[in-house]
């Protein structure tokens, strides 16, 4: 692609400050900014957005920015924060938004990173936190802050409140006009938009770079898939420091024009989301799970007529809401219960929540339970799926309106191509793909290779038919049977996990010819179920071995084994036989991360004994087990434990007949 | 009687911390036969944090309540910004500038925090009960004020996510400090604070130290609190006054006043004869 073509492709705009210029001519008074201050929503429109972006940038100037120069961001979501970052790009400058709950020393390993020689950062809890490291920091220099609040004793040498850094900038305007002219002119496609550090959860952050082209491509693509215009409204809440408040609230909005609304405070945001009434919403699945757990916890208060009211309706909603939003057809007095249903219940429902207006959703980031995702479209919310990640400026797949699964990720985003390796990881290239990962060639080389595919880790397969991606595990996690059918442990795991009893469920089969699993029952869930039932146990050892708890948990492996079984790519691995563990599984023991993921060959190695079990046939096993208790005192466990068949499906008639 | 300071001074912090601005001289307070303050006279500096300890009956909320004109003493003069006050309702003193909270919270539990907030400004309401009513022009450009004042004393406690529930529905510790929030808005020149920081937790402590200190450094509001923890009391206030069985047995700065042999017994016990 070169310049000139693209150029064209965005009518000359090729930076967010240009889109800028253009929404500020264009939408001059029309509403850009929002946020509740003082309990009113104070708003600015395009055109004093950029007298703001404008005056903070020569102030900029004024503080000796120069070009290349990284700004680093710490605030919560505010009109300001997002000035910075496009009054950086103005004078050449490269934001870099950090996480504001970032420690002082993930802070210091950002900034020392990057080089910033300027910080914005919101109040004196951050300016506290760089005051802390500076010492560490070479490069930095002057620090920028919005809420003087507490800092009127602070050392004003490094020190500038943001009006002042604007107010300044304005007397110096004659000065610095010229210069942030050519400094703006000379921003291409190429030029660096925005450097966001990915989370780190293996080893340390890594600064991912952005260009304009990565930027704007990526948000028009997704406004024209989504049809987005000036006339939308979004609520930012989401961190700064997250590639996806980054499109939403700047690339996206800048592209189309719509109006970004900022909360009061944090604590506020469903008060204020409900005022706002986004018509573009984006949330991980688990704020759609906490505000479905609300709902039912009040329906439960409700007064009697309300409480059989709502349950009425939202099953009607449950067996034709979905269809009627997909369009599909329905019959005629289902639509009119439907709609009775809305005026009475989801209608106010969606109200509540804050989502009467909104046209499209997103979830993304984790698999949200299929039951949330079908409430909340149900209830007419056009609530999608969506698979990005950072390095692809967000969009990776994405979720056509009618064409709506909790599976499934969608189809490939407008202007990406996928390609899927042998071992099922998925690798995708775009117009969004990101440049490198800052200062770590190794790195940028591992992940991206020179023809532009990158590497997500993550293992997939495209659905015959329907042509929606679907994501299964992790890449390093997924293997082989025998047989040559691919074994994916976390996707038959999480079904299993979906199991009240089931706290944890470890698979294993790679390499093998058939699969077999360990258990953790939930000792909350399952305890409960002995009270009710007069079952009495001592501990989770003797609960674990219950014969009637060992048949309750194989009915639920054969319950996933059907479920495993429709699917003919994931079909082989069903499980054939189990065992529920003697102990639960702990980080203590080294058997899980701090963060409660299952380090799969600690346990494999420590429970080889009971896995060759497994395999061998044995009816039951006897074994010992070291523990560590939270002093750090070794002990052992020893338990008979009984290893259980399970009933699988037979799918080798279905495969000849694929075949 | 003190000497009345005329000067300021800056303190390590960097606050200044100007002239006398109430001073209480010789007060002594009887309930029939009951003597709770004895003769004490201290003063109050602008600007300043200025701490009443003591053990328990000591005599410190009576001290309080004669600052705040609740009590009239039987003896003894209080004199607010250089003239001797007379004798005065409460709300006249209120009117002064002087507002308080309370060490059991007394808020209107069926309104809302808003409402609560509200009625500190009762002071800058001029318009009468008839144009209120009625709403227009003067009145409502007032109640607009007002609230736009509450609203900044709302953000500056950060307590805009319980702005318009029932006080009744709070725990505690909000309600401590909306309370506080209350007594802010009527823009006081000096702010009684009785035991703000009784039965918190100590994260709840921290909060609220962060508020009084900011309060006086923003607002450049005087406040006279009274406080049992005596950590928060040293980290706090400039000057403090201990009483014991309602006399002063001790007055100066923290320092001072933890290595005063007088107070070291009224803490930790001696015999009395």
């Amino acid at each position: 692609m070169n310049l000139a073509q693209t150029s064209q492709a965005t009518e000359g705009l090729a930076s967010v400050p240009a889109l800028l210029k253009r929404n500020a001519t264009q939408y001059a008074s029309k509403a850009a900014y929002r946020e509740k201050e003082y309990g009113i929503w104070q708003t600015w429109s395009w055109a004093e957005a950029e007298q703001e972006i404008e005056s903070l940038a020569l102030g900029l100037l004024n503080l000796g920015v120069k070009e290349g120069d990284f700004i680093a961001i710490a605030g919560r979501n505010r009109p300001h924060f997002y000035w910075s970052m496009v009054a950086a790009q103005c004078v050449g400058a490269i934001p870099v938004p950090v996480y504001q709950d970032n420690a002082a020393d993930e802070m210091a390993y950002v900034l020392e990173h990057c080089g910033a020689r300027f910080v914005i950062a919101q109040d004196q809890e951050q300016v506290d936190k760089v005051i802390d490291v500076q010492e560490s920091l070479h490069q930095f220099e002057h620090m920028i802050y919005l809420d003087p609040r507490g800092m009127r004793k602070y050392d004003h040498h490094k020190l500038h409140q943001f009006s002042h850094v604007q107010e300044q900038g304005r007397a110096a305007r004659d000065e610095f006009m010229g210069d942030l002219d050519e400094r703006r002119a000379k921003l291409t496609y190429d030029s660096t938009c925005v450097m966001l550090y990915t989370s780190g959860t293996t080893g340390k952050p890594k600064g991912v770079v952005l260009s304009n082209r990565n930027v704007i491509e990526s948000a028009k693509n997704a406004c024209e898939f989504d049809g987005l215009n000036a006339q939308d409204e979004i609520l930012a809440y989401l961190p700064m420091a997250w590639v996806g408040d980054f499109i939403f609230s700047v690339g996206q909005s800048y592209w189309s024009g719509f109006c970004v609304n900022c909360p009061e405070s944090a604590a506020t945001m469903m008060t204020d989301l409900r005022e706002i009434g986004p018509t573009y919403y984006f949330a991980p699945p688990r704020v759609f799970e906490t505000q479905l757990t609300d709902v039912m916890i009040r329906m439960e208060d409700a007064s009697k007529l309300k409480y059989r009211m709502f349950h009425h309706f939202m099953a009607h909603a449950k067996r034709v809401g979905g269809d009627i939003l997909d369009g599909k057809p329905v019959g005629f007095m289902d639509r009119l219960k439907y709609s009775l249903g809305d005026m009475l219940v989801y209608g106010p429902l969606k109200d509540t929540l804050g989502f009467g207006r909104v046209r499209v959703g997103y979830t993304a980031g984790e698999a949200i339970g299929p039951e949330i995702f079908e409430f909340y479209r149900s209830l007419g919310i056009n609530l999608k799926q969506l698979y990005g990640q950072t390095e692809a400026t967000v969009f990776i797949t994405i979720q056509p309106d009618g064409e709506v699964r909790a599976d499934t990720v969608g189809v490939p985003a407008p202007g990406v191509e996928i390609k899927i390796e042998d071992n099922g990881e998925i690798f995708y290239r775009s117009p969004g793909t990101f440049v490198e990962y800052y200062k770590n060639p190794e790195s940028t080389a591992s992940t991206k290779d020179p023809e532009g595919w990158v590497a997500t880790g993550d293992a997939g397969f495209f659905e015959e038919g329907s042509g929606h991606l679907r994501i299964i595990d992790r890449a390093k996690d997924v293997g082989k049977l025998t047989d040559g059918s691919m074994f994916a442990p976390k996707y038959v795991e999480n079904k299993l996990k979906f199991f009240p009893d089931i706290l944890e469920a470890v698979l294993f089969g790679n390499g093998r010819d058939r699969c077999v699993a360990f258990i953790n029952i939930d000792l909350t869930a399952v305890g409960n179920w002995a009270e009710r039932n007069n079952v009495a146990y001592a501990s989770y050892q003797e609960l674990a071995g219950h014969p009637r708890v060992l048949q309750s948990i194989k009915g639920h492996i054969e319950a996933v084994n059907k479920s495993v079984a429709q699917d003919p790519m994931l079909s082989g691995c069903q499980v054939h036989r189990f065992l529920i563990l003697h102990k639960e599984l702990d980080a203590d023991d080294g058997e899980m991360t701090r963060t409660r993921k299952v380090r799969r060959a600690v346990v494999a190695d420590k429970f080889s004994d009971l896995i060759e079990g497994l395999y061998a046939g044995l009816p039951e096993i006897s074994t010992t087990t070291e523990v560590t208790y939270e002093d750090g005192r070794k002990g052992s466990i020893s338990a008979n434990l009984s290893l259980l068949d399970t009933e699988v499906v037979a799918i080798s008639a279905q495969k000849v007949a694929a075949e | 009687m003190n000497d009345v300071s005329t000067d300021s001074y800056v303190t390590a912090d960097g606050r200044t911390i100007g002239p006398t601005v109430m001073e209480m001289r010789n007060i002594t307070l009887r309930f029939g036969g009951v003597k709770a303050i004895t003769d004490i006279s201290f003063d109050i500096r602008e600007g300043e944090i200025r701490a009443i300890i003591g053990p328990n009956g000591a005599g410190k909320s009576s001290m309080l309540n004669v600052i705040s004109g609740f009590y009239v003493p039987q003896e003894g003069e209080v004199w607010y910004k250089g003239k001797k006050r007379p004798q005065m309702k409460p709300y006249e003193v209120a009117r002064q500038g002087i507002a308080r909270t309370f060490q059991n919270i007394a808020l209107f539990e069926g309104m809302s925090v808003l409402d609560n907030v509200m009625t500190g400004r009762i002071r800058q309401m001029k318009t009468g009960l008839f144009a209120q009513a009625i709403w227009k022009g003067k009145a409502e450009a007032e109640e607009m004020a007002n609230r736009e004042a509450v609203e900044r004393i709302i953000d500056f406690l950060e307590i805009q996510h319980i702005r318009k529930t029932p006080v009744s529905r709070l725990p505690y510790g909000l309600k401590k400090r909306v309370e506080l929030a209350r007594a802010l808005a009527a823009e006081p020149s000096i702010l009684l604070l009785d035991e703000p920081m009784a039965g918190m937790n100590v994260e709840e402590k921290e909060d609220m130290s962060r508020f009084i200190l900011d309060a006086n450094d923003e607002f450049g509001t005087t406040i006279a609190l009274i406080e049992h923890d005596m950590g928060v009391v040293m980290d706090l206030s400039d000057r403090v006054v201990v009483m014991d069985y309602g006399k002063k047995i001790g007055d100066g700065t923290p320092d001072e006043v933890i290595n005063n042999q007088a107070v070291i017994d009224a803490y930790l016990g001696v015999a009395h004869d």
